[in-house]
């Protein structure tokens, strides 16, 4: 059997054993309408840990970064730390008072004590911007994974796009069927497949070089022929001679990126969700301890993975399968079998490895299409179209509704956006839920003065920010890389890449504080009541439940 | 019960001693670690940025100071999310709960 057919069998039956998980969440799902946005509040603690490692660890974490290392060597970790840190801010923070104070949403949280209308309305757009984001680098991964395993030519764009959109109508059924349930369900079969998976591919790595980390790395080191492979700023920060101007720019766009990554986590509404499927705070707490767990040991596995790929596969063999250096784990996995066991063993090991990445994507994207169509029907149809006067089943039958559109939406974007890198994908989704939706959070827990008006400049103040530096910037237009390309020897491009660093998180997210900043010293509304009973209940949780009237 | 009445309840309970209690012992020790946190992790950052000789040099054979750096980020989340945890389960959730119990009994939450 070639890895073709076992990799199609294995992704099948995954998609089969997951499908019905979802329809049993379905079923039990009809009893009570919010159990779509919360799963009953039902989920233990260490479910829940397993849940969010498995929102959390997207592709571009697995074969994003083992890509970047395996070419970029050191730089490609900054990404596994800044992922693994991120979680601090949001055990420390955020997690225990969202759990506490809101019910379905991330807008639950920041409405609490503001006129619900306009900043549920900005709620809304931020989740659904962000998700998109993070949705399209998802599926635009999920078209090149597939295509490698299923041996489709990479250039042949009709066997892609029927594979983004067998994605997106599988993510659609996860969630209009399981709701927050079923969903939570494959997220923890897939955290438990993608943490056997990573530390098998580990093991096998550190076996190959005796369980000798430096003979690891210094074999990455010789094969990759960078003296400086080990070393940081082959990719960001890199130092241009000469040019003391670049130099600095990417300097700057390396603490930028450390920025957006460390401070996004507690902005994305597909994690802060997640909060809420769990009965008590303190269960909250213990599902990041055990995420924080999980996820830590898993981006630390990504080091042997990473270098491993670059000791045993080679950069040029990896360039040679993807570009962006997305397949270096799948690659890797099969040299890993082959050595051991021949063609079959090289054969069945990517097959396996590639179903997992394949389960892993799907995992995410139904986490994502969640959090947009809660978001859209609890904050947006139920609170600002309707203020508040809607039937709970009416509700929960228009975020299915929203759901499908969500899909359909990023189907025909992911669709557009081939070619685009990854992980730069994910890094804009991180800074623009960091700019937008990080400071109406902490702000809304804990200061006191915060108001509407606060609220609304933050959102739509870090929102912007970030959507036009980015529009801006060489992720646009100017370069070789851009989306609209502009080569070295060309005569006249169209370019408009006025703004100097790819990611704009060190302007735009102190931006998204200072607007939330002026707004609320520029308004007089404060609702001291309505914080009085913020504040107690983020702190002990009184009032939780189905009686609390709203 | 009305919500006029709790309102009450709410604001009573913020301005007790039991509460503020609570509040200073959670804000202690949430906000300096997390300054602590970050600035440990920015002067990371600093260092691959702007000290990259210094954290180029190899303290063992390919292993240099970046990737041990690297590695003590972790160990320091794990450590932290560790401490939280016990300091949570000492001095947190007693007061909480019992505060949690008196509220829900007062504005007659079941």
């Amino acid at each position: 059997m070639n890895s073709t057919t076992l990799s199609t069998i294995l992704f099948v039956v995954f998609v089969l054993v997951t499908l019905v998980l979802v329809i049993r969440a379905g079923k039990s799902n009809k009893k009570n309408s919010s159990d779509f946005y919360d799963g009953g509040a039902s989920f233990s603690g260490f479910q829940n840990g397993l849940a969010i490692a498995g929102d959390y660890m997207s592709a571009a974490s697995f074969l994003g970064i083992a890509g970047m290392i395996a070419l970029a060597g050191y730089d490609g970790f900054l990404y596994s730390i800044g992922f693994l840190v991120a979680w601090l801010v949001a055990l420390l923070l955020v997690a225990e008072p969202l759990r506490n104070s809101g019910r379905f949403t991330m807008g639950d949280v920041v409405a609490f004590r503001m006129k619900q209308r306009p900043v549920r309305s900005a709620a809304s757009a931020s989740t659904v911007v962000v998700s998109i984001f993070y949705l399209l680098a998802q599926m635009v991964g999920a078209g090149s994974l597939v295509a490698l395993l299923l041996g489709i030519d990479p250039t042949d764009t009709a066997a892609k796009n029927l594979i983004i959109g067998v994605v997106g109508i599988l993510m659609i059924v996860y969630v209009t069927v399981g709701g927050m349930k079923g969903t939570t369900y494959v997220q923890i079969v897939k955290a438990f497949l993608l943490m056997i998976g990573a530390t098998v591919l580990t093991v096998m790595v550190l076996a190959r070089f005796g369980f000798d980390i430096s003979a690891m790395l210094g074999q990455a080191q010789k094969l990759s022929g960078n003296p400086d492979f080990l070393n940081p700023g082959n990719k960001y920060g890199v130092e241009v001679e000469g040019d003391p101007f670049k130099t600095l720019m990417n300097k700057l766009d390396l603490i930028s990126l450390g920025l957006a990554l460390v401070l996004g986590t507690a902005g994305l509404p597909h994690i802060l969700i997640r909060f809420y499927t769990v009965p008590t705070a303190k269960a909250a707490r213990t599902s990041v301890n055990w995420a924080i767990g999980n996820i830590g040991v898993f981006y630390l596995m990504t080091i042997a993975l990473g270098f491993g790929a670059a000791a045993l596969v080679g950069s040029t063999a990896i360039k040679e399968a993807d570009k962006g250096g997305n397949l270096a784990a799948p690659l890797l996995a099969k040299e890993l079998g082959t050595n051991i066991a021949g063609e079959t063993g090289g054969a069945t090991m990517l097959a396996i490895i590639g179903a997992i990445a394949f389960a892993t994507i799907l995992a995410v994207v139904a986490g994502l299409t969640l959090a947009s169509s809660s978001s859209f029907a609890h904050d947006f149809y139920a609170n600002v179209i309707k203020k508040g006067n809607v039937d709970p089943k009416k509700e929960v039958n228009v975020a299915r509704i929203a759901a499908i559109l969500i899909g359909a939406v990023s189907i025909v974007l992911a669709i557009g956006a081939q070619g685009l890198n990854v992980a730069f994908l994910v890094a804009i989704a991180f800074a623009i839920a960091a700019s937008a939706n990080l400071p109406a959070v902490l702000f809304s827990l804990f200061w006191k003065r915060f108001n509407t008006r606060g609220a609304v400049w933050a959102i739509y103040g870090g929102l912007g920010m970030a959507l036009v530096l980015l529009v801006f910037s060489g992720n646009v237009s100017g370069t070789e890389t851009s989306f609209i390309k502009c080569l070295p020897d060309a005569v006249d491009c169209v370019k408009f890449n006025y703004f100097p660093l790819n990611n704009p998180g060190i302007v735009s997210i102190p931006f998204g504080f200072f607007m939330g900043w002026l707004g609320t010293i520029t308004s007089t509304e404060n609702n001291t009541a309505k914080y009085a009973e913020l504040e107690v209940r983020s702190m002990t949780g009184a009032a939780i439940g189905k009686a609390v009237q709203h | 019960m009305g919500s006029s009445e709790n309102e009450r309840v709410w604001a009573e309970t913020q301005a007790s001693p039991e509460f503020q209690d609570l509040k200073r012992r959670f804000r202690g020790f949430a906000f300096p670690v997390t300054v602590a946190f970050l600035v440990w992790y920015f002067g990371y950052i600093l260092l691959t940025a702007f000290a990259r000789d210094w954290v180029s040099t190899e303290v063992a054979p390919n292993i240099n100071i970046a990737i041990i750096l690297g590695v003590l980020q972790f160990v320091s989340t794990f450590f932290i999310a560790w401490l939280y945890e016990r300091h949570s389960s000492k001095h947190l959730d007693a007061a909480s709960d019992s505060l949690r119990d008196k509220i829900n009994e007062q504005i007659g939450h079941k």
